[in-house]
């Protein structure tokens, strides 16, 4: 892993995701895309929050600047959020931290998805997309800077 | 008892010093062991500081491999527990109970999902798959580290109930918790108790008189010593927490004395004024003032003010003087402990789209109207009758799902509306042999013991069914008679029919007052409108609010003995909490440091439960009054922390600087750089 992540872009280099996911929707969702057995690549770690609105900014600064290639806040759909409004505050917050990411180009590393837990699927395809996404941007330039 | 309070007060103990991490990788048979190499994992995670113990099982929520753990933690003094296997989800309680066992916290158990989130999703990426997990298990080893003990509190419990909504759920939830012997309170908005259940003429399958076998019921309700009825009343104001909420109920004004109402509808008879009676569902006249319908329970009259012109007509003719108009609304504070809400529903209204020339045509009517012209009680005396003319039809057409499995309105199936169409036109069938039914549908749903022998029997009376939806409706000038279009599909051919009246299959919605309840219960709503259900399988009548409950069609379409099995359901869940006396709250919740709160108050806003308050006094010299997590209220969902610009506020199990450990580790990246 380790070499994987400090190898060059190019020829094996796949990103590396932290993903947030809400205790109830999103973590639930990522639950039964195993339990469908959606295969994904394997460049995503899911860190459980209670809410996606428990996210703060700084973790997602943190996890960019040590290295993170991309970063996924997912909670419940709005109107669905176990805590009734939690995903509304995420989603000002995740916004307003993309905002300030895009001055350093960052923007497009940091993603808002809501995934329910009947979602198994979605969390599957959201993940590919990402993935993709992140693949086509390439590695997270903190880490050259850092070699 | 005495054990788990001995080894509660151990918890904080096992928390000095050292942190002494046992890990234990399971292999869940081949589910996690068949794609991650787990002896590798462990060998790695071996080596990671502080942890002293790696143990590999073929399924570590077996006894034996709960032993293990158990063992481990005597053998090695472990103050820590990381678990990797499945998702907390299933687990989590299992291995919190066995640590807690041991005389550790539960809290001390990091639970890292390597099934899920692992192996089930890279089934054919061995290598990377456990690359995968040793960097999830590492994530949890530095949170474990960091894990601190909390404890789950304790509230008591008001041994008394709030049912609002006095329709079949909500008096079967208060019936059988007077009969446990708890004090309940009825909320009912209407003047009288019985719900959508009173207007309906005969119930499906069965086809009993619905009014029959209700009426039973609400004066059983009405006698029961235990419950106290509050109809023509709204809940205003919740406030507090499971066991013990504040609740201010509004009663609205009958504009007469109840005590002294006898229920004799003398005050009717002189009433000048007449209004369309909504009870049948604007067909016929009531009164300004009047008594619901015959079974009313209470029996008593109310004064409609909107309408009454002040003649004081009924005054004069009140033999116990029991006529007030200057009456007030009237307030009630009740302190409950559990609030079951049993709110119903209302049918979907065609009106305002004109599903099928309603509200175009004189002969186009919803299903609850039929009902109403079918019913013995209703303004024509049982006889059905077209509202053009008032002759009695011979030909019927039904259309099912209106407002129902249609993108335009409601993608949901209303579940009642095959059943109950397939009962109205059984029922004039079997009153006047001589009619004609055709049923449009789209598909037959007959779930549930004698839907389907109903079904044949209403094919055995001659009921027609065509498998189609309109595709037109348009109105004979002359004659009023209603002629469709409509593609018959299993016989593949347009057809051309005409009927003397239609009937609108209207389908279950969310009412108005449902946003207002959804409010003050702080509910969350699901995709159809209706309330929300804390688990549509595992936990179908509670709620995400402790000690809140739902019954019957407020959480989703039901029929009647699916909505009278949720009120006892409710019942049954709320007496765990009334008859134990105290419930357990979350441990995971928001902490404020009073020494780092600015008194900003930027997090009160912020809490969907309002469960921050300001202390009313300033905090010891400082001058500033910090806020204050009511720990009952509190979900522990973080939003406020992250709200929080001082950094005060913390969530317990949660905190920054677990959260943190998980994001610092989860590339080896940054151990490249160090």
């Amino acid at each position: 892993m380790s070499a994987e992540a400090a190898a060059p872009k190019g020829n094996g280099w796949e990103p590396n995701i932290l993903a947030f996911c809400c205790n109830w929707c999103s973590y639930a969702g990522a639950d039964l895309a195993g339990v469908s057995r959606f295969q994904y690549p394997p460049t995503v770690k899911v860190l459980r929050v209670m809410c996606s609105s428990r996210v703060e900014p700084a973790f997602i600064i943190k996890a960019l600047k040590d290295g993170a290639d991309g970063v996924l806040v997912a909670g419940c759909h709005i109107g669905d959020c176990h805590y009734i409004d939690g995903n509304r505050n995420a989603e000002v917050r995740i916004n307003n931290t993309k905002k300030a990411l895009a001055k350093l180009g960052f923007d497009k590393r940091l993603r808002l998805e809501w995934i329910s837990a009947s979602e198994g699927l979605r969390f599957s395809e959201v993940i590919r997309d990402f993935t993709e996404e992140i693949k086509k941007l390439g590695q997270n330039p903190v880490k050259e800077v850092k070699k | 008892m005495s054990d788990s309070t001995e080894s509660k007060s151990t918890d904080i103990n096992k928390d000095s010093g050292e942190k002494r991490v046992g890990v234990f990788v399971c292999e869940c048979g081949v589910n996690i062991g068949g794609v991650v190499n787990t002896k590798a994992v462990a060998e790695y995670i071996g080596t990671l500081p502080g942890v002293k113990v790696t143990s590999v099982n073929k399924f570590t929520c077996s006894d034996s491999g709960q032993a293990d753990i158990q063992n481990k933690i005597k053998e090695h003094n472990l103050n820590r527990v990381v678990v990797a296997a499945c998702s907390p989800k299933t687990h989590e309680p299992t291995f919190r109970a066995c640590i807690e066992q041991m005389g550790l916290n539960q809290y001390f158990l990091e639970f890292v999902n390597i099934r899920d989130h692992c192996s089930w999703i890279h089934m054919w990426e061995k290598e990377k798959a456990t690359e995968k997990a040793k960097d999830l298990i590492r994530m949890g080893v530095e949170r474990a580290k960091l894990l601190e003990p909390l404890q789950a509190s304790e509230v008591p419990v008001t041994d008394k109930a709030l049912v609002v909504g006095a329709g079949v759920a909500g008096m079967q939830a208060a019936l059988d918790l007077a009969d446990m012997g708890f004090q309940v309170y009825l909320v009912e908005k209407e003047p009288s108790i019985g719900g959508r259940m009173a207007r309906f003429d005969k119930v499906f399958p069965t086809n009993d008189c619905s009014i029959c076998i209700l009426g039973p019921k609400m004066v059983e309700v009405a006698r029961n010593k235990n419950i106290k009825i509050m109809s023509y009343s709204e809940v205003k104001a919740v406030d507090g927490y499971v066991g013990n909420f504040n609740v201010k109920v509004e009663h609205k004004p009958r504009y007469l004395d109840v005590t002294k109402c006898t229920g004799c509808a003398k005050c009717s008879e002189v009433c000048p004024v007449e209004v369309p009676y909504d009870f049948n569902e604007g067909f016929g006249t009531r009164k300004a003032i009047y008594v619901p319908f015959p079974q009313a329970v209470p029996l008593r009259a109310v004064l409609d003010k909107e309408n009454c012109i002040s003649c004081k007509a009924c005054a004069k003719a009140c033999q116990s003087g029991a006529i007030n108009y200057d009456m007030q609304p009237g307030f009630t504070d009740l302190n409950v402990g559990v609030i079951i809400g049993a709110v119903g529903f209302k049918t979907y209204d065609p009106e305002p789209r004109h599903d099928f020339g309603y509200g175009l045509y004189d002969n186009v009517i919803t299903a609850m109207e039929f009902e109403r012209l079918l019913n013995a009680a209703g303004p024509t005396g049982g006889h059905v009758v077209r509202p053009s003319d008032c002759k009695e039809p011979i030909r019927v057409g039904f259309v099912n799902c209106v407002g129902s499995r249609d993108k335009a309105t409601n993608i949901y199936c209303s579940g009642v509306c095959c059943m109950y169409t397939i009962k109205n036109a059984q029922l004039l069938k079997e009153k006047r042999p001589e009619t004609d039914h055709t049923i449009m549908y789209m598909d037959i749903r007959t779930p549930f013991r004698g839907y389907e022998e109903s079904y044949n029997r209403s094919r055995n009376l001659g009921v027609k069914f065509l498998r189609g939806r309109p595709s037109e409706v348009k109105e004979d000038p002359v004659t009023k008679n209603i002629k469709v279009r409509v593609e018959d599909t299993l016989a593949n051919e347009i057809r051309n029919l005409e009927f003397d009246l239609l009937v609108l299959a209207t389908g279950i919605v969310p009412h108005e007052g449902i946003n207002q309840i959804q409010q003050l219960l702080k509910l969350s709503k699901a995709a159809d409108g209706l309330l929300m259900e804390a688990h549509p399988k595992l936990r179908p009548v509670d709620t995400t609010i402790d000690g809140v409950f739902l019954a019957g069609v407020a959480s989703g379409p039901k029929d009647i003995p699916y909505a009278v099995s949720q009120g006892s359901a409710c019942a049954s869940r709320a007496t765990i909490l009334l008859k134990n006396k105290k419930a357990i709250t979350e441990g995971i919740t928001a902490v404020v440091n009073p020494d780092v709160c600015a008194g900003c108050g930027v997090c009160l806003p912020m809490c969907p439960f309002q469960a921050i308050k300001m202390d009313e006094t300033p905090y010891l010299n400082t001058g500033i009054k910090k806020a204050n997590v009511v720990k009952a209220l509190c979900k522990g969902c973080g939003t406020c922390v992250t709200a929080c610009p001082t950094g005060a506020l913390e969530q317990s199990h949660f905190k920054n600087e677990q959260v943190l450990a998980q994001v610092k580790n989860v590339f080896k990246f940054q151990e490249v750089v160090a």
